[in-house]
């Protein structure tokens, strides 16, 4: 569909979807906690924009509260408690090195095309004229994907997941305008459990390794003790 | 009618080279349009704007100085690179669309007419065989070669929209679609800004300024250079910070550009063309004045960063605008 065929509200649409896709893709290569937390808060404002612009396109009023619960909980809740967590925790200013970030971000590229090519099916049957922004909203979860697999520390991982689920929102209101409501909240609530039970386990983490870097999980406690001598456990046998 | 289409032809042509005159002759105004503002940014007594314009007619009168050792290819470079900077201004508009010299060149052959004047540079900078000119040509290829798929991913993003690479096509065609929010339009904005910003060897990438041996890029090349081949090669690099300008103005900001050789509209072409262009470079001295120079070894993220804009440009507008 030809952008000029579109309306000037559906056009700003489409430009707040590619400064959502943007936002991911600083979250990818930002390496610092305290800027990755305030991508995330602009993601979520972001898409809220969106879902308020599609509200006034398709007159979906069931949308502002879907809007109003992203910025209550996307922007506001979810930040903050991240935020605060990686201050009392006292790695706010903690950078985490990412090796190759060219190439991160170039993978991220071959996504959005990826998710272009898979979307292609049901823009091909959608008739919303936001059907353009599905195959980027499908961007937004595989790049929140990419973001969990190729970040070490816990508190990147714990965005990607957020962003996932900003992506999924997104799609759901660009593909059909919005997911029932009821579904919606209890998204919406699982996430809030979500983000206090990974401050928990920030929790335990650093108390068993002294940091956040996941990568800490990979090794198994046994291999790191001293391996008892075979000649100690044969004195002990009579 | 055959000599009436005959005289359209040399108005035309005499516009054209107008338009180019303009363009040099304005171009170390802007320079030192730049200059004051800066001065008066960051609290120094500023130079009147006609400094640049003095500079360039002392170094025009001074006798040269040439390196035992240099080469024709020393000599010769100052003038290669005028040159083509010149070629390249022709063939972008200014005050006009449509004249004769936009078919000189598209907007891929611009990017070659920098990239030959870039070589010759770097050449010459290593005919001499000082060490600062082989720093600084390796220095200067190191930035280029990241620059240069940056901007032509830009181009291809612009051309897609445009549907032609001609410069003067393109621009007319963003001005028939009117208003239209285009994203990718937006990230090729900034990807073309920083790129233009990496290429005139401006902060945070160069800094024109100095003349410190460890941060100097451009500087470094032509160092050897005095005189008249110095005048040379400093205009052509007001020259084309000025095509950059206008370059951004023409693509995303066409409005007021004259399409017709009415002189209403060419006046309203020359007083929007000035006004943009300053307003352009007010933008340029701010983000001079509140970043800092980086570290060499950072221009490349930098400008994989300005790479990246380009790509989502490219793929925003295949995505988001054309749909399938």
């Amino acid at each position: 569909m030809e952008l000029t065929t579109l309306g000037l509200y559906n056009q700003a649409i489409i430009v707040f979807a590619a400064l959502v896709l943007f936002t991911s893709f600083v979250m990818l290569a930002q390496p610092r906690i305290q800027p990755l937390i305030y991508t995330f808060a602009w993601q979520g404002l972001l898409l809220a924009v969106v879902i308020v612009l599609a509200a006034i396109v398709s007159n979906h009023p069931h949308l502002y509260i879907s809007a109003a619960l992203t910025v209550v909980l996307k922007v506001g809740l979810i930040p903050w408690l991240l935020y605060r967590l990686s201050i009392r925790l006292n790695m706010n200013y903690e950078t985490e090195t990412i090796t190759h970030p060219s190439m991160l971000l170039l993978s991220g590229a071959g996504l959005v095309v990826f998710s272009y090519f898979i979307a292609a099916p049901i823009v091909h049957l959608s008739g919303l004229a936001t059907r353009n922004t599905i195959a980027v909203s499908i961007a937004v979860e595989l790049l929140g994907m990419l973001i969990m697999i190729a970040r070490k520390t816990a508190m990147a991982q714990v965005i990607g997941f957020m962003s996932i689920e900003n992506g999924l929102f997104f799609a759901a209101v660009v593909s059909t305008y919005g997911m029932p409501l009821i579904v919606e909240l209890g998204v919406a609530f699982d996430v809030m459990v979500a983000s206090i039970l990974f401050g928990v386990f920030f929790f335990h983490l650093r108390d068993s390794f002294d940091s956040l870097d996941v990568s800490h999980l990979n090794r198994l406690s046994e291999t790191d003790e001293a391996m008892p001598l075979p000649e100690a456990a044969e004195v002990k046998q009579p | 009618m055959n000599s009436l289409a005959m005289s359209s032809l040399t108005i035309a042509w005499v516009m054209a080279a107008l338009q180019t005159l303009i363009f040099i002759a304005a171009a170390p105004l802007m320079a030192g349009w730049v200059k004051r503002l800066k001065c008066h940014m960051q609290n120094r007594a500023a130079p009147a704007v006609w400094q640049p314009y003095r500079d360039l007619a002392k170094l025009m009168r001074k006798d040269m100085v040439l390196a035992e050792n240099a080469s024709w290819l020393f000599r010769a470079t100052p003038y290669i690179v005028f040159g083509a900077t010149l070629l390249a201004a022709a063939a972008v508009p200014l005050v006009v669309v449509h004249l004769p010299t936009a078919a000189i060149a598209d907007l891929i052959v611009l990017v070659g007419f920098f990239a030959l004047a870039r070589f010759f540079t770097a050449l010459a900078a290593l005919d001499i065989g000082t060490a600062f000119g082989g720093m600084g040509a390796s220095r200067e290829m190191t930035v280029a070669a990241l620059a240069e798929p940056a901007m032509l991913m830009v181009v291809f993003t612009l051309a897609m929209t445009a549907g032609t690479t001609n410069l003067s096509t393109a621009t007319e065609a963003v001005l028939q679609a009117g208003v239209v929010l285009r994203p990718s339009f937006l990230f090729a904005l900034f990807a073309l800004a920083m790129v233009a910003v990496a290429e005139c060897g401006r902060i945070p990438v160069d800094n024109p300024a100095t003349h410190l041996e460890l941060t100097m890029l451009h500087e470094a090349m032509i160092l050897e250079y005095g005189g008249r081949h110095l005048a040379l090669i400093e205009w052509a690099a007001q020259i084309k910070l000025m095509i950059y300008a206008v370059l951004i103005v023409d693509f995303f900001f066409p409005w007021g550009i004259a399409r017709d050789f009415n002189a209403v509209s060419l006046t309203i072409g020359v007083i929007a063309g000035t006004a943009k262009v300053m307003l352009l470079a007010m933008l340029l001295v701010v983000w001079e004045t509140v970043l800092a120079k980086i570290r060499l070894f950072r221009a490349p993220q930098f400008l994989g960063f300005a790479f990246l804009l380009a790509l989502l440009g490219m793929l925003t507008s295949v995505v988001l605008e054309t749909g399938s």
